[in-house]
């Protein structure tokens, strides 16, 4: 199993590899290359969830690790871990993934980087394949980074558009802030329990080696993480704005697998977190949720609608997870990549066929686009909650948890009913958006005779999904394999363990009756309400807007956030960079220009000392041999009787030397 | 006192220096070939009187024949170099023969 | 103080005052003048020490030789039209003083030696001429000759050297 997984795991960076080199040259400009790798490797994964399934035991693991980094204090391993979450997690990543990079084969084929794109789609899968895969907080962070790096050159695929090279650099600098965060948080826990490896730190947390504050503020930090990659509250801005990438890649990355990074990484380090971070986890899942819904409401463009569902869902799972309820976050995080995945491409399908993506320009597409128009029935249907759709079972398991836990703390109700409005409020919105596009009388007549259903390469896959989304196949099994990691069960034997939040079974059952009562009404409501607006035309859309403008501009200009970060983060770094450039230009550059000027002064000096100094000693000594040799010179006279002199002279001095 | 053999010696030693003189101080060749003709001739008066005082043989005063012979000699050569020295500068002023000064 | 000291007094300051004359004098001629008469003294000199041979020698071929050729050289070698025949000195000081010097070393080097005078000697006045003609054929036989040779050499030579242009 574990060479399927390094196998399932090398695929896709080897059809990355050959597509950036030689993908221009192949036939077909090499799609079948990264196309063939994923298929293939959701063919070595569906073995590795035969066996999961085969045990059938929560307690499913299978792990192996190398040795990475050995400084004798410090140790640091890689490996691959594969657990029940695991084995589901990679099935529904190389399934949705391969059948993306199919849709992609028709949705591209006009594109002119054609070959790149499939190398990103690769690039994109190896790094999502290996978040799933590896078992420490170190590898995490790796692939964490690699998946971001795919989402910017994939939002930015068509980079001349100014629009969508913004969009990718915000998407890279918001998952930036997040990852600083969760960086500090993966230190935290280093620097107490000197591992990385979940196993091991999940023992050390058990043990009490890092506990109180510190840990939870470990768990907050680590979370902060997921709430850029997942698009929380409040770093969810570049989600939006991510919309300006091919629809295959935003049913890719930022509907089905990428942005649930952060939740399956929330659930795979579940039992780090206490019971307060659990609970700023729940907080910020609700107030997403609800935020990202009540903008969805008034959107225009039908991506921009799916978008804020996608935030609003994700949400939704936080909730999930920060209630205690595990299985259901996790439940809902799958079903959700398969029905999101599924309207993503419903919505691409139609946009191919009317080469817009506003539904100002849609209407009554429901008879040009059969195909297209029952399956992303079945995806609105299964996201609003419809029974017996798959989104059905895991919104209502969630809202189950939320009542379950604002049963226990009743001073946290408010999460459920919240969650339970946005429930509302997501049936409502979808079933707006498939009124708009696929019902009606068509709004623009030349784009509606334009319009045709989409080729086979693009409906299959839709169809394909819709199974999915359909799965009563998922409940029972999936419960009881994805069942809570508790913190004891790390423990080492003998040490008493703080527990997070327990289980109550009996509250249990009576909010789970509940819960399901709820949220079918409240879905039913949705729905009707939406029938109404936009079906039967009973109330006005537009009127209800003009009564209530204020809220409407509000959810409009989406509460003014990126105008918010804009005035005060975006505007404070400029200044901080300006600053910065001035204390360069003026302070450095002008302090290495002072030198510069005092070297070269010094220079100067250096060279008259040189030239008046050292040369005026040569040229002085030169001066004094030649003063005396002059003054010598005198006596060589030429004549001879001066000579006689000097030798009588010469005489007479030695004879009164030798006298004495 | 008697005449004895140190006052021809300082008698001769006088010459001698005015001899010397002579040959130092004077700008005229000539001249200086008259100072050198006395030197010899203070030599030859030491070489005589060391012949009748110290050493009787007669030595000396062959020697002093010899010192004469070789005086002509030598006076007739200097003079063929000062006549030629005359050809040249057309002066016989040995201040003026520095040729070789320094 | 006997008669022969008062002559050679009287010689030696007549071969002095000569010397002297030739010295001082600005006059060429007159510098040959002083010498002539030196020469003469120099002559009486000898004859009072004993050498009667070579005061005659001395007159001969001094005074009748080489005075003359030094006249004859005064005589080519002055400008006769020009009316100055004077002579300057140089170096005058410098040169009286290293002349007095050496004067000085001379005289102290005759009054501190020890002359091992022969005592008998004094006494004789022998005519030398027989004796030096013998010495000359005999012990000095090789000298003479060399003598004679370098005489004809230094005339050849001087009469080369003398020669007007090529």
């Amino acid at each position: 199993m574990i060479t399927n997984a390094i196998l399932i795991l090398l695929l896709p960076l080897l059809a990355f590899t050959i597509q950036i080199f030689i993908g221009k040259r192949l036939p077909r400009k090499g799609d079948w290359v990264s196309t063939g790798a994923m298929f293939l490797a959701f063919f070595l994964a569906v073995p590795i969830l035969i066996q999961a399934l085969s045990s059938y035991d929560p307690n499913f693991k299978i792990t192996q690790s190398w040795e990475w980094i050995n400084f004798g204090a410090v140790n640091v391993t890689f490996g691959i871990h594969i657990d029940n979450l695991t084995a589901i997690m990679l099935i529904v990543v190389t399934l949705i993934s391969s059948l993306i990079h199919l849709y992609s084969i028709g949705y591209m084929h006009d594109d002119p980087r054609y070959n790149r794109y499939f190398a990103y789609l690769s690039i994109f899968s190896f790094s999502m394949l290996g978040l799933i895969l590896v078992d420490g907080f170190f590898g995490i962070y790796i692939f964490w980074e690699l998946v971001g790096l795919s989402s910017y050159l994939l939002i930015g695929f068509w980079f001349e558009k100014n629009s969508a090279a913004n969009a990718a650099k915000k998407a890279f600098i918001t998952n930036r802030i997040g990852d600083v965060a969760m960086f500090a948080g993966i230190l935290i826990i280093f620097t107490t329990l000197g591992v990385f490896n979940f196993e091991e730190v999940f023992r050390g947390i058990a043990d009490g080696q890092l506990s109180g504050g510190l840990l939870t503020a470990a768990g907050i930090l680590i979370f902060m993480g997921a709430v850029g990659k997942s698009a929380q509250f409040p770093l969810h801005v570049w989600l939006p704005d991510a919309m300006e990438g091919p629809t295959p890649v935003s049913a890719l990355i930022h509907a089905a697998t990428m942005v649930a990074a952060g939740v399956y990484m929330v659930g795979r380090t579940f039992v780090i977190y206490t019971a307060d971070a659990l609970l700023v986890i729940a907080y910020i899942g609700t107030i997403t949720a609800f935020m990202a819904a009540t903008i969805a409401l008034v959107q225009k463009d039908i991506k921009r609608v799916l978008a804020y569902s996608t935030v609003s869902q994700l949400g939704f799972m936080m909730v999930g997870l920060g209630t205690g309820g595990y299985t259901a976050g996790l439940f809902h995080l799958i079903t959700h990549a398969f029905f999101k995945a599924l309207l993503f491409l419903g919505s691409g399908s139609v946009i191919h066929a009317v080469h817009s993506q506003e539904m100002d320009d849609m209407g009554g597409l429901r008879k040009k686009m059969p195909i297209t128009f029952w399956t992303f029935l079945i995806g609105t249907l299964a996201i609003s909650g419809v029974p017996p759709f798959s989104g059905f079972w895991s919104k209502d398991a969630i809202l189950a948890s939320a009542l379950e836990f604002g049963m226990v703390n009743p001073t946290h109700m408010v999460i459920f009913v919240v969650t339970l409005i946005a429930a509302g409020m997501t049936g409502f919105y979808m079933l707006r958006a498939v009124y708009l596009t696929f019902a009606g009388e068509p709004r623009d007549k030349k784009k509606f005779d334009h319009a045709h259903e989409s080729p086979l390469v693009m409906t299959i896959p839709l169809c394909v999904l819709a199974l999915f989304a359909v799965g009563t196949i998922w409940w029972g099994w999936l419960e009881h394999l994805l069942t809570k990691p508790e913190l004891s069960s790390y423990a080492s034997s003998g040490v008493q363990v703080l527990e997070a939040g327990g289980g109550h079974p009996d509250v249990a059952h009576t909010a789970h009756k509940i819960a399901m009562f709820s949220s079918i009404a409240i879905a039913g409501l949705g729905i009707l309400l939406s029938t109404l607006v936009y079906h039967w035309k009973k109330i006005s859309a537009e009127a209800w807007g003009r009564r209530l403008k204020p809220i409407y501009t509000l959810f409009w200009n989406k509460y003014y956030f990126d105008e918010l970060y804009g005035a005060t983060v975006i505007a404070g770094t400029l200044l901080i960079s300006k600053i910065s450039s001035l204390f360069d230009m003026k302070v450095i550059d002008g302090f290495v220009n002072a030198v510069a000027r005092i070297t070269t002064r010094f220079a100067f000096g250096n060279g008259r000392f040189d030239i008046k100094i050292i040369d005026g000693m040569v040229n002085l000594v030169a001066r004094v041999i030649g003063f005396f040799g002059a003054q010598l010179r005198t006596i060589q006279t030429g004549r001879v009787q001066n000579y006689i002199l000097m030798a009588l002279a010469a005489v007479v001095i030695l004879f009164i030397i030798q006298q004495f | 006192m008697t005449v004895g053999l140190e006052h021809y010696l300082v008698l001769s030693a006088a010459l001698f220096s005015l001899g010397l003189l002579a040959v130092i101080t004077k700008k005229n060749a000539v001249t200086v070939l008259m100072g050198i003709e006395l030197i010899l001739n203070a030599a030859n008066i030491n070489f005589v009187a060391f012949a009748r005082f110290i050493d009787t043989d007669l030595d000396g005063q062959i020697f002093a024949i010899f010192v004469i012979v070789t005086a002509a000699a030598s006076a007739a050569v200097a003079l063929a170099i000062v006549l030629n020295l005359y050809e040249r500068l057309h002066s016989i002023n040995l201040e003026e023969a520095d040729s070789l000064a320094g | 103080m006997s008669l022969f000291d008062v002559i050679f007094y009287l010689f030696a300051a007549f071969t002095l005052a000569s010397a002297a004359l030739m010295v001082v004098s600005k006059n060429i001629v007159h510098s040959a003048v002083g010498l002539l008469f030196s020469f003469f003294g120099v002559a009486g000199i000898y004859v009072l020490l004993a050498a009667d041979f070579l005061a005659v020698v001395q007159v001969l071929v001094y005074v009748g030789g080489i005075l003359i050729l030094l006249l004859f050289g005064v005589m080519l070698t002055q400008r006769i039209t020009s009316v100055d025949m004077r002579t300057g000195t140089l170096q005058l000081v410098p040169a009286i003083l290293a002349v007095a010097g050496i004067f000085v070393i001379l005289f102290r080097v005759i009054r501190t030696t020890s002359w091992n005078i022969v005592p008998e000697a004094e006494a004789q006045f022998i005519p030398t001429a027989e004796k030096i003609g013998y010495l000359l054929m005999t012990d000095f036989l090789i000298p003479f000759e060399i003598v004679s040779v370098l005489l004809l050499a230094a005339l050849i030579g001087a009469a080369f050297i003398a020669r007007k242009g090529t």
